[in-house]
């Protein structure tokens, strides 16, 4: 808990200063009349059909279970790597790069499947 | 954060010094990039405001201050404030954890008539255990900020912007975590300060109990993981949103992406946060490939012998040699920011399949192969 200290107290403090910035700016500032173009959203000048809060595409949704997948397979990989070393002087090293082989080989297999499959086409 | 309270104030002092310093240098880029870019296309960029134009920002930053405050109509009021403050804070907390200069050491002294020390004290903000594994946690919250302020501006283009951005941002995220495995593996740490002190002296391999060595080659990492280090070196500019990678600030098509509904100060504090990013990926590439901030052959222990028997005292000398590896730190970290400046100006931008298509199927297989081919490596050179 020792070490969370100063992580927790420069993130406060880089949020007190991102607010201070936001608020001061605020307030210095000539103040906004209403006005009904001006809180249009920026577009190309005609009245705009749609809120802002339109329909995502399925395939960023895709992307990102992809990604949690693939990024713990290379989470796991990186205790490994660092222990990597001490297990070759232990003389076990042989079982652990054998290991790591099956896991890989299982990662590759999970990216052919996923290039097999398509889901990273982009149209 | 620390045992007494001058180690507190010395602690508390030098985490807002590191933020400060990042946060001044960001002018300092953008002069650079703008005058950097004139350079390039032949023409001559901003050169009123002061010398060579640098007061041009100053000027700017004056001129944001005053803007009028907006938030679009159909806006979500507070997720529109916070997101940029949110940009600011994955930037700040990666880079304080980044050594700039060797660990000093401090003798007993006096301050305020009282006997405070001895201290050894490392030049960042804390020295966090796994290294490498905060800095990748840490930056990656970065992707909320874009989200917050797609989402919460209530544009079309906008929220477009975020989410490509944001996919963007881990696809590669893949890669560069990918591609730093085989820098750990023959580092065998995920400690900053180990793996410098690993790339001190000359060049040298240990080949089954054999030692080579190229003299006149320092042993920097990038020696031994070039590929590791090109596949990072791309993916931090997929990560920081930089050409050629700019997908999400495209403006034939998305206006200006995410940031298309701020103005003035909370404009720049995106900024902030960008170049913060190309901060922290350039620290982490000199830490990982270029030895960190040690000068190739020289140790701190000579300088700071050498600057004592000049006759300076013990804390001064340690203080000053601290400060010469900061700024061969700084110096390093530079070159990569003028390398992103470089490349914005030579590369053109890619097609949105053709960057997931690179993403996926070019980096993460090689990637991939680096590491397998690093671990077969270390394995019979060590056995």
């Amino acid at each position: 808990m020792e070490e969370l200290v100063p992580i927790i107290a420069l993130g406060g403090f880089v949020a007190l200063f991102g607010t201070a910035i936001v608020v001061v700016t605020s307030l210095i500032g000539p103040k906004p009349k209403q006005n009904d173009v001006k809180d249009e959203a920026y577009e190309c000048g005609i009245p705009g059909q749609f809120s802002g809060h339109s329909k995502v595409p399925v395939k960023y949704y895709l992307t990102a279970i992809l990604f949690i997948l693939f990024d713990i397979e290379i989470i796991f990989m990186y205790p490994w790597a660092v222990t990597f070393g001490d297990s070759i002087t232990e003389g076990y090293g042989l079982q652990f790069l054998a290991a790591m082989g099956v896991f890989i080989f299982i990662f590759i297999f999970g990216l052919f499947w996923e290039v097999k499959s398509k889901a990273l086409e982009w149209e | 954060m620390g045992s007494d309270l001058v180690e507190v104030l010395i602690n508390s002092v030098k985490l807002v010094l590191i933020f400060l310093l990042m946060v001044q240098l960001v002018p300092i880029l953008v002069w650079v990039e703008r005058r950097g870019s004139a350079f390039i296309q032949n023409r001559y960029g901003p050169n009123r405001v002061g010398p060579f134009g640098l007061m041009q920002l100053l000027a700017d930053a004056v001129k944001f201050v005053f803007k009028e405050e907006f938030v679009p109509g159909k806006g979500h009021k507070l997720i529109f404030y916070a997101a940029p403050v949110v940009a600011l804070i994955p930037g700040a907390l990666a880079f304080a954890a980044i050594p700039l200069a060797n660990t000093f050491h401090l003798e007993p002294f006096m301050f305020l008539g009282e006997s405070w020390g001895p201290y050894d004290i490392n030049f960042q903000g804390y020295n966090v255990g796994i290294g490498i594994v905060f800095i990748l946690g840490v930056s990656s919250l970065g992707a909320y900020a874009l989200l917050l302020a797609g989402w919460g501006s209530a544009n079309k283009y906008s929220l477009y912007g975020a989410l490509r951005a944001v996919a963007q941002m881990i696809s590669y995220e893949l890669a560069l975590g990918l591609s730093i495995v085989g820098a750990i593996l023959v580092y065998n740490t995920f400690d900053f300060h180990s793996i410098i002190a690993q790339q001190a002296g000359a060049l040298s391999f240990t080949i089954s109990g054999r030692e080579l060595g190229i003299p006149f080659l320092p042993n920097w990492g990038i020696f031994y993981q070039p590929l590791g280090a090109f596949l990072f070196l791309v993916a931090a500019f997929a990560e920081t949103n930089r050409l050629p990678f700019d997908l999400p600030e495209a403006e034939s098509e998305l206006i200006a992406g995410f940031h298309t509904e701020y103005g003035g100060m909370k404009m720049l504090m995106f900024y902030l946060g960008e170049y913060g990013h190309m901060l922290v990926a350039s620290a982490l590439l000199v830490t990982f490939y270029f030895g960190g901030y040690q000068l190739p052959f020289v140790s701190h222990v000579m300088i700071e012998d050498m600057l004592k028997s000049f006759g300076l005292g013990i804390n001064m000398a340690n203080v000053l040699t601290a400060f010469l590896f900061f700024t061969v730190f700084m110096i390093k970290c530079l070159i990569f920011l003028w390398i992103y400046v470089w490349v914005r100006w030579t590369l053109p931008r890619f097609r949105y399949d053709q960057l997931m298509d690179l993403g996926w199927k070019t980096m993460l297989p090689w990637a991939l192969a680096n590491t397998i081919v690093t671990a077969v490596v270390v394995f019979l050179a060590r056995i």
